[in-house]
């Protein structure tokens, strides 16, 4: 293992190096496209035995991966904002297919209006597509995350595709240190992919995406959700497994400082690092505030939230994309996670962060104050908003 | 060269059974092509009435691997199966003296309209597959829609004969000219009425080391309402009356295969036939109809032409 500094888009590319797909799609967006040019010169090097296809949109990237992955490749793109929007037909193509595709996704807003920089609305529009979904917090996360993914998405009894988040600028284009693993020890890892199913390597012909009508289509779906819920019966094997490589935790939730917090803020992605240094703070200081960060938001963890949030009195829970006129995302899982506690903490919904825009340690301190102050309201309320 | 008895002799690869209307000419299609080689084949199939009535879970009639992906990425979702097959091959996954052919169909709504630009990119990126444009002129899988495949004139549900606007008033898109201006290997306009032409086709085709394309017409049945055992003579009878040219692109030289010459009939014959043009031969649409022939006739000559050149013109 050794230390390099790498952008959160070089540290996915150089987990992308080290699985050595079959096959990949490229196709250029801000500020997914780092990861792309990296890999390519990869690919251009020879350091890679992977095959690039250098498609010309996002929606030919997913159906070409599709076609490689039922081929029996092992096979990935990369995308962010309208790009995965782009890609959505096809997305749920992928999982309907069961095709353990993996896809790091560089959180960027959705237009209209156009706006490049970091909000999580592109995935979270595909949360309910069949996806197993993974946040970072960072580079190294971006980077860890990406093997997680592949072993949960190729388990036999699993089989679905998994988006690898990470915000946008913040973490795609800042330099941060990355533990990376030797090649040898990843590639042990990663393992071989032997697909049971495929249009080249079975003996027999496979059909592959067959029409499906009230007969057989709601069966197929739940055993979509049947494969999800596999997902927590291998998830820690599979993460105890790469922690033993790396000696870093993979929860599915983060909790940091939740066990005797009174007030608990619940974030995804970079969002949970500023709030960590703020919580450092506010302990040195006595308060009792914690963090749970969401690793893995599909499936998503309902009782884990439940047992790290149920103690607290207030919970504020962070979202950087709407759901217009209706709770948030991430807001409306956790009420979910709570609804059937004894005493259920009050939990108040933020909405920040949207198209870019900065979050401050400051903000994050006047948040964790009102709710000490147990300021709680039905409303949602919004960080860093004019007017 | 395979002719008719040997064809006849070839082990279905799309198995009978389906659900295809009677009288469908788009499964003959695919039977022609998929024996025009023995190589192994895999195929991609946008959604159609090929896909729709061969693949209803949990039967598939398709007798050699098989993925449908969605609409418009048939041309996409091939060149990523061709690709693995070249990533698989060349770490050993498959063996070296494997050979596989790849082939995508489509019908021209998944062709000429939302799957252009996934064919478009294929051909330019050069991926090694057959791309096969079964054309019946519409959205016939979806009851008999407009496509910019459906002809002057003719009347579908989208853009119906109407008291101020009789069917489609614009020409059909150029699939054949688009295709050929991506410089690949070979392209071809073939007929089910003519089959030692069809199958040479078919063979070449599949034969291309690079991206190739063929253009059947495929008469629809339901759709342009004729009778179920018309399709073939009506493909016939669309090569006789010049609407379609038997003419190939290859190395971007242009070769007529079939001149009607002096035997040339004139459209109504291709037309009578057919319930979506039983308005066009009423003398009120005359204006309409006479466009429609004589743009026939001008796209005849100019293949002429072109063939007569003996020169690369893409």
């Amino acid at each position: 293992m050794q230390k390099k500094p790498l952008t959160g888009a070089g540290a996915s590319a150089e987990a992308m190096r080290q699985v050595n797909p079959d096959v990949v799609a490229a196709y250029p967006i801000t500020p997914q496209t780092p990861i792309m040019e990296a890999f390519a010169q990869f690919v251009n090097d020879g350091k890679v035995s992977t095959e690039l296809i250098r498609v010309e949109s996002e929606h030919s990237a997913m159906s070409a991966v599709i076609g490689a992955s039922s081929a029996g490749a092992r096979a990935m793109t990369a995308t962010s904002s309208v790009g995965l929007a782009l890609m959505f037909e096809v997305v749920n193509a992928a999982s309907g297919m069961r095709l353990p595709i993996v896809m790091p996704v560089v959180n960027r807003a959705l237009s209209s209006p156009i706006n490049i920089h970091c909000d999580h609305s592109d995935t979270m529009a595909c949360r309910d597509a069949g996806w197993i979904q993974l946040y970072s917090e960072n580079a190294q996360e971006a980077y860890d995350n990406m093997f997680l993914a592949q072993r949960l998405s190729e388990h036999p009894e699993i089989l679905l595709p998994t988006m690898v988040m990470q915000d946008g600028f913040i973490t795609s284009h800042s330099v941060e240190p990355v533990e990376v693993l030797d090649d040898e020890t990843a590639k042990k890892f990663i393992g071989e992919y032997n697909p049971e199913h495929s249009l080249i390597l079975s003996k027999k012909p496979v059909t592959f995406g067959a029409l499906q009508l009230f007969d057989y289509y709601f069966e197929t779906k739940r055993q979509q959700e049947l494969a999800m819920d596999n997902v927590w019966r291998f998830y820690y094997s599979i993460a105890e497994e790469l922690s033993q490589l790396t000696g870093r935790q993979y929860p599915m939730v983060e909790p940091y400082y939740t066990e005797d917090a009174k007030v608990i803020l619940v974030a995804l992605n970079s969002a949970a690092s500023t709030i960590k240094a703020v919580v450092n703070k506010l302990r040195k200081q006595g308060k009792k505030a914690g963090l749970l960060k969401i690793r893995l938001f599909r499936p998503f963890p309902y009782s884990e939230v439940n047992q790290h949030l149920k103690g607290a009195r207030h919970i504020g829970v962070f979202d950087r994309s709407y759901s217009f006129g209706a709770n948030s995302p991430v807001l409306s899982e956790i009420k979910n996670a709570l609804f059937e506690a004894e005493s259920p903490p009050k939990v108040q919904g933020y909405i920040f962060g949207l198209g870019g825009r900065d979050l401050l340690e400051s903000d994050i301190e006047n948040v964790f104050e009102e709710l000490f102050e147990g300021k709680s309201t039905q409303d949602k309320k919004y960080i860093g908003l004019r007017g | 060269m395979m002719n008719l008895f040997d064809f006849a002799k070839k082990p279905h690869r799309l198995l009978p059974g389906h659900r295809s209307c009677a009288g469908c000419p788009a499964p003959i299609v695919a039977r022609a092509i998929l024996a025009s080689t023995d190589d192994e084949i895999v195929v991609s199939n946008a959604t159609g009435c090929l896909e729709v009535v061969t693949t209803i879970y949990p039967e598939s009639s398709w007798n050699i691997p098989f993925i449908h992906n969605t609409f418009e990425n048939a041309a996409a979702t091939i060149s990523g199966v061709e690709t693995a097959y070249r990533s698989l091959k060349k770490k050993g996954a498959i063996g070296q003296n494997r050979k596989i052919r790849f082939v995508a169909f489509g019908g021209d709504g998944g062709t000429y309209d939302i799957g252009l630009q996934s064919l478009s990119a294929a051909l330019e990126r050069g991926h090694a597959f057959t791309y096969v444009c079964y054309d019946n002129e519409g959205y016939m899988n979806t009851g008999g829609q407009r496509s910019s495949a459906t002809p002057i004139g003719a009347n579908t549900t989208t853009d119906p004969v109407g008291k101020v606007r009789v069917g489609k008033q614009e020409s059909r898109k150029d699939l054949m000219k688009i295709v050929a201006a991506h410089h690949i290997p070979y392209a071809a306009q073939a007929s089910l009425s003519n089959w030692p032409d069809l199958l040479r086709k078919a063979q070449k085709a599949l034969s291309t080391e690079g991206p190739s394309f063929l253009l059947i017409l495929s008469p629809c049945v339901a759709v342009w309402k004729i009778k179920p055992d018309m399709a073939i003579e009506i493909s016939k009878l669309a090569v006789d009356t010049g609407f379609w040219p038997l003419y190939e692109i290859e190395e971007g030289k242009f070769r007529l295969n079939f001149d009607p010459a002096n035997n040339k009939l004139p459209i109504a014959e291709f037309l009578k036939h057919q319930g979506r043009y039983k308005h066009l031969l009423e003398p009120k649409n005359k204006k309409l109809l006479d466009r429609l022939q004589q743009e026939i006739d001008q796209e005849l000559e100019k293949i002429k032409k072109l063939s007569e050149l003996g020169v690369p013109v893409f």
